[in-house]
C-alpha cells in the first residue's frame, strides 16, 4: 500500500461548543472501498467535509497522492479528485438532473455565457447508461422519487472525473434493487482504480461492500483493519466501545388485547387503496413494504396530515373523525415524521422547547406561565433515559447530530404519553448503540401497554421488533403476517405482490 | 416510456401557468370592452401600454431577485433615483441627454449593487436591506431635487425616449418589450438566468457545486436595479420631469406582477412572460375600473383582492396536480 490517494494525519475540528475531531486519521488506497463507521456524532462525516472541503480543518495534514495540500473549498476538493454525495441531498428541486448534475460547469454554447442544455442532456443520458438508470435528464428533481434524486447525486460524482468517491449514507433512501445497483456501480468504479470512501450505518451492507473498515468514536480514531478480519459484533463493539447487550423481544401475543385502534377501507387516490387494519393494545405492529408503497401516506392520513377520500377509524371501539393533526393528538396518537428536520423538530429552539412542546399545556403555572423548573426537569429526564448527546438542554436542535435529533423528537412523544405511537422509520441514520436503546424503549413501551405502529425499510428491525407485520404494495395492504411465521422471504414477497 | 411521460405533463403544466394568466387578462379585456365603449379605444389602449411600460420594465427587474427567492422593496424609490439623477445631469448640469440616460441607469445598478452586497456580503436579510435602501433613496431624491420637481425644460427631445411613436406605438412600451425579451433571453439561456434559479431553489447546494453565490446575487441585485433605473428613465421621459416624490407603492405593483404571472416568492420558480402578463393584468384592471367611474379608493380594494385571489388559485391548481 505505498501510493495513498488520501492521508489525513492529525486532523482537528471545532465547532462552538463542540471538539468535533480530535487527532484524527485516515486514508485511502486506489482500488479500495473504505468503510467509515461510528455512532452518530463520532464525527465520520464531519472528517469527511473536511477533506471534500465543505469544512476547514483547524489543524493537522491532508495529503493527495502524496503531496500535501490545503483544499479551501468544493470546487477545489473537485479539481483534487474528490466528489463527496451528502447524506442529505444537495439537489436544486426545480431544476432539471441534467441541470443539476452540470451545475456550476455548464456547456456553453458559442458564446461563453450561453448555456448550452442540449450538451448537458446528452452527457447526462449517458452517465444514466453507466449506472443503468432510465430517467430522462429533462426530468425535474421535483418530480423524481428520493432514491432516484439519489441516483442522479451518483451520477453527479461520477461526472467529475474523480478518483475519490465519498458517499455519506448512499443507500439509507434506497430499495433493495436500486442497492443492488449502486453496488455494482461502485464495485465497478473500485475495479478502475478508485477510492470509495463509504458511510453507513447498514453493517450487513459494510460487510459485503467494504475492503477495510475505519472506526471513530466521539470524535477520535480507533482503528482501521481489513474487513476479512473482523465480525461485525467487534466492529460495533469498537463502535460504541463497550459489548452492546442485544435481547430480542420475546413476541407475546397481543392480538387477544383490546383493539385500541381500526381503520377500515382507507382510501386516498392512487396511494392508499383500500386500507384495512387492526392494532391491539401493548403490540408492536411492523409496516413493511418498498418504497412508495403507502406505508408513510397511510400514516400521514390516520394522523390527519394529508385528507382522505373515504374510509373509517375507530379508536377504542369508537368512530372518530381526524381531519387535522390536533384531533389526532387528541385521542392519543403520536406521530413521529421519517424526516425529523421538515416535521418534527423546531431547529432553532432549544432541547428543552422541543421535548415540552407537543405538551406544554401539561407545564404550565397556574398563572398561566410556562413552568420552566417542571419542563428543565422533565426533559433533563428525557435527554438521560434516552441518552441523547447534548451539551446542555438549552443547546438548539440544529446543532445535534441526526441521531441525537431524532431521540429529542421521540423524547417529546413520549412526554405526549400517547397511547398509539406511529413511528415512522425510527431508527433511520442512527448509530447501532442508539438503535438498540431506541428498540429497548419500542419494547417498553409496549409492555408498558402503548400501541404501536413501527414503519421500516429495514427487514432485521421489523422481523426483531414486530409482533405483527402488515406488508403494503402499491397502495394496498398485501398480508398481515404473525410474528412466528414472519421470515424476510415472505415479506419481500408480499412487498412485491403487485396486482 | 415512462419517463417521456412525465416530461410532457411537465411541459404542459407550466404551459398552463401562463395560459392561465393569460385566459385571465383576455377575460379582462373582454370584460371591460361590453361594459365601457370607450375602453377599446385607441387612445385608451396606448395609456394602458404606457402606464404598464413603467409597472412592467420593475416587474421584469424584481422576477430575477424573486426567483432567487429574494425581495427587493427598494425598486420603487430607485426608480425615482434614476429619475433624479437623469434630471440633475441634464437640466442641472447641462450633460449631453444619453449621458443623462446612462447616469440614471447606472445609479439604479449602483443601488442594487449596494443591495446585494448588504444581502450576500453583510447577510442582511433582503426584506430589510432594501427597505433601508428604500428609505435612503426617498431621502437622496427629495436632496437633490430640492424637494421638488426637475422639468426638462430645456431638452424637449428628452421626451422622444418614451413618447416617440412608431407605427403608433409610444417607445417606451417598445423599450418595455425590449427589456422583457432580453430578461427573458437572459433567463431562460444564460449562465445567469440558471444560476438564478439555481440560487432560489437551493442556496446551499449551488454554493457546495463550487458557484460563487454570493457574487451572482450582487448581479441579480445590480440588475434589479439596473431595470428600476431604465424604468425611471421612462417615467422621466413621460413626465418631462423627474417628480421626486413618486416611487414608494411602485415596488409593491411590481412584486404583485410578478406573482400573479406565477413566480413563486419562495424561490426557483418564475418567468418573464408570466409577470408580463402579470403587469398587463394589473393596468387593465385599474384602468378598466376607473372607466367604469368606480372610485380609486375601491379600485386598490379590488385590486388587492385580485392578487390574493390569483395566488391562491395558483396554489389550487399545484395541489391538484
Amino acid at each position: 500500500m505505498g501510493n495513498f490517494l488520501i492521508e489525513m494525519e492529525g486532523i482537528e475540528k471545532s465547532f462552538p461548543g463542540v471538539h468535533a475531531l480530535s487527532n484524527c486519521r485516515f486514508d485511502l488506497v486506489p482500488g479500495e472501498i473504505h468503510a467509515l463507521v461510528g455512532e452518530n456524532g463520532a464525527g465520520k462525516s464531519t472528517l469527511m467535509k473536511v477533506l471534500s472541503g465543505v469544512y476547514q480543518k483547524d489543524a493537522g495534514t491532508v495529503k493527495v497522492r502524496g503531496r500535501e495540500v490545503e483544499i479551501h473549498n468544493t470546487r477545489q476538493a473537485q479539481g483534487l479528485g474528490i466528489s463527496i454525495i451528502h447524506q442529505e441531498l444537495n439537489l436544486m428541486k426545480h431544476l432539471t438532473a441534467a441541470q443539476n448534475i452540470f451545475i456550476g460547469r455548464e456547456e456553453k454554447k458559442g458564446l461563453p455565457f450561453l448555456v448550452d442544455d442540449q450538451s448537458i442532456n446528452e452527457k447526462t443520458r449517458a452517465l444514466f447508461k453507466m449506472i443503468n438508470l432510465d430517467l430522462d435528464p429533462r426530468v425535474k428533481i421535483a418530480d423524481l422519487t428520493v432514491a432516484k434524486q439519489q441516483m442522479v447525486e451518483i451520477a453527479k460524482a461520477l461526472s467529475f472525473n474523480m478518483d475519490v468517491l465519498i458517499m455519506d449514507e448512499p443507500t439509507s433512501a434506497l430499495s433493495d434493487s436500486e442497492i443492488e445497483d449502486l453496488f455494482r456501480v461502485i464495485r465497478d468504479l473500485r475495479s478502475k482504480g478508485k477510492g470509495i470512501v463509504y458511510i453507513s450505518h447498514r453493517m450487513d451492507e459494510l460487510k459485503q461492500i467494504g475492503d477495510r473498515v475505519t472506526v471513530m468514536r466521539d470524535g477520535r480514531y480507533i482503528a482501521t483493519t481489513p474487513m476479512g478480519e473482523i465480525t461485525i459484533e467487534q466492529i460495533i463493539s469498537q463502535m460504541v466501545g463497550r459489548e452492546i447487550y442485544e435481547k430480542v423481544h420475546t413476541h407475546g401475543d397481543t392480538e387477544k388485547n383490546e383493539v385500541v385502534l381500526e381503520v377500515k377501507g382507507l382510501n386516498q387516490g392512487r396511494k392508499i387503496r383500500d386500507v384495512s387494519f387492526r392494532l391491539h393494545k401493548g403490540e408492536i405492529l411492523g409496516f413493511a413494504g418498498l418504497l412508495g408503497a403507502g406505508r408513510t401516506e397511510t400514516a400521514r392520513a390516520i394522523f390527519g396530515a394529508d385528507p382522505i377520500d373515504s374510509g373509517e377509524i375507530f379508536i377504542k371501539g369508537k368512530k372518530v373523525t381526524i381531519n387535522h393533526p390536533k384531533d389526532a393528538v387528541r385521542h392519543g396518537l403520536g406521530y413521529l415524521s421519517e424526516d425529523r428536520k421538515q416535521f418534527g423538530l423546531a431547529l432553532n429552539l432549544s432541547v428543552a422547547a422541543n421535548t415540552v412542546m407537543a405538551s406544554l399545556t401539561n407545564f404550565i403555572t397556574p398563572l398561566g406561565l410556562v413552568d420552566e423548573k417542571k419542563s428543565r426537569r422533565v426533559t433533563q429526564e428525557y435527554v438521560d433515559r434516552l441518552r441523547t448527546k447534548t451539551p446542555s438542554i438549552d443547546q438548539q436542535a440544529r446543532n445535534l447530530s441526526g441521531g441525537n435529533q431524532q431521540k429529542v423528537v421521540i423524547g417529546k412523544w413520549l412526554v405526549r404519553d400517547c397511547d398509539i405511537l406511529i413511528f415512522d422509520e425510527p431508527t433511520r441514520g442512527i448509530d447501532v448503540g442508539a438503535k438498540s436503546e431506541i428498540y429497548k424503549l419500542l419494547n417498553e413501551l409496549a409492555d408498558q401497554g402503548k400501541s404501536i405502529i413501527m414503519i421500516s425499510s429495514e427487514l432485521p428491525e421489523i422481523l426483531r421488533m414486530s409482533h405483527r407485520v402488515l406488508v403494503m404494495c402499491e397502495g394496498r395492504v398485501t398480508g398481515i403476517l404473525h410474528a412466528e411465521e414472519c421470515t424476510q422471504e415472505k415479506i419481500m414477497h408480499l412487498a412485491t405482490m403487485r396486482n | 416510456m415512462e419517463n417521456k411521460k412525465s416530461g410532457k405533463k411537465r411541459l404542459n403544466s407550466k404551459a398552463m401557468q401562463t395560459l392561465f394568466a393569460f385566459t385571465s387578462l383576455v377575460l379582462l379585456l373582454i370584460l371591460f370592452a361590453i361594459a365601457s365603449p370607450n375602453f377599446l379605444k385607441v387612445d385608451n389602449l396606448i395609456g394602458i401600454l404606457l402606464a404598464t411600460a413603467v409597472n412592467g420594465i420593475l416587474a421584469v427587474g424584481i422576477t430575477f431577485i424573486i426567483i432567487t427567492a429574494g425581495i427587493d422593496l427598494s425598486i420603487g424609490t430607485v426608480m425615482t433615483f434614476g429619475s433624479v439623477m437623469a434630471g440633475v445631469f441634464i437640466t442641472m448640469w447641462k450633460l449631453p441627454i444619453p449621458v443623462g440616460v446612462i447616469a440614471g441607469i447606472l445609479a439604479g445598478a449602483l443601488c442594487g449593487f449596494i443591495n446585494g452586497i448588504s444581502i450576500a456580503k453583510l447577510k442582511v436579510p433582503p426584506f430589510i436591506a432594501t427597505l433601508g435602501m428604500m428609505m435612503i433613496t426617498k431621502g437622496l431624491n427629495l436632496i437633490l431635487s430640492g424637494v421638488k420637481p426637475v422639468y426638462f425644460v430645456d431638452t424637449p427631445s428628452f421626451a422622444k425616449i418614451a413618447m416617440l411613436t412608431v407605427l403608433g406605438i409610444p417607445m417606451g412600451v417598445l423599450i418595455f418589450f425590449l427589456v422583457a425579451l432580453f430578461a427573458s433571453f437572459i433567463l431562460s439561456k444564460t449562465i445567469l438566468g440558471r444560476y438564478t434559479f439555481a440560487i432560489g431553489s437551493n442556496e446551499e447546494a449551488a454554493r457546495l457545486s463550487g458557484i460563487n453565490t454570493d457574487a451572482w446575487k450582487i448581479a441579480i441585485y445590480a440588475i434589479g436595479g439596473a431595470f428600476a433605473g431604465i424604468a425611471g428613465i421612462v417615467m422621466a421621459s413621460r413626465l418631462q420631469s423627474a417628480q421626486p416624490a413618486l416611487g414608494p407603492g411602485y415596488e409593491l405593483d411590481a412584486i404583485a406582477a410578478a406573482v400573479i404571472g406565477g413566480t413563486s416568492l419562495s424561490g426557483g420558480e418564475g418567468g418573464i412572460l408570466g409577470t408580463v402578463i402579470g403587469a398587463f393584468i394589473i393596468t387593465v384592471l385599474t384602468n378598466g375600473l376607473r372607466i367604469l367611474s368606480v372610485p380609486q379608493e375601491w379600485q386598490m380594494v379590488v385590486t388587492g383582492l385580485i392578487v390574493i385571489g390569483a395566488v391562491y388559485l395558483d396554489i389550487v391548481r399545484r395541489k391538484v396536480k
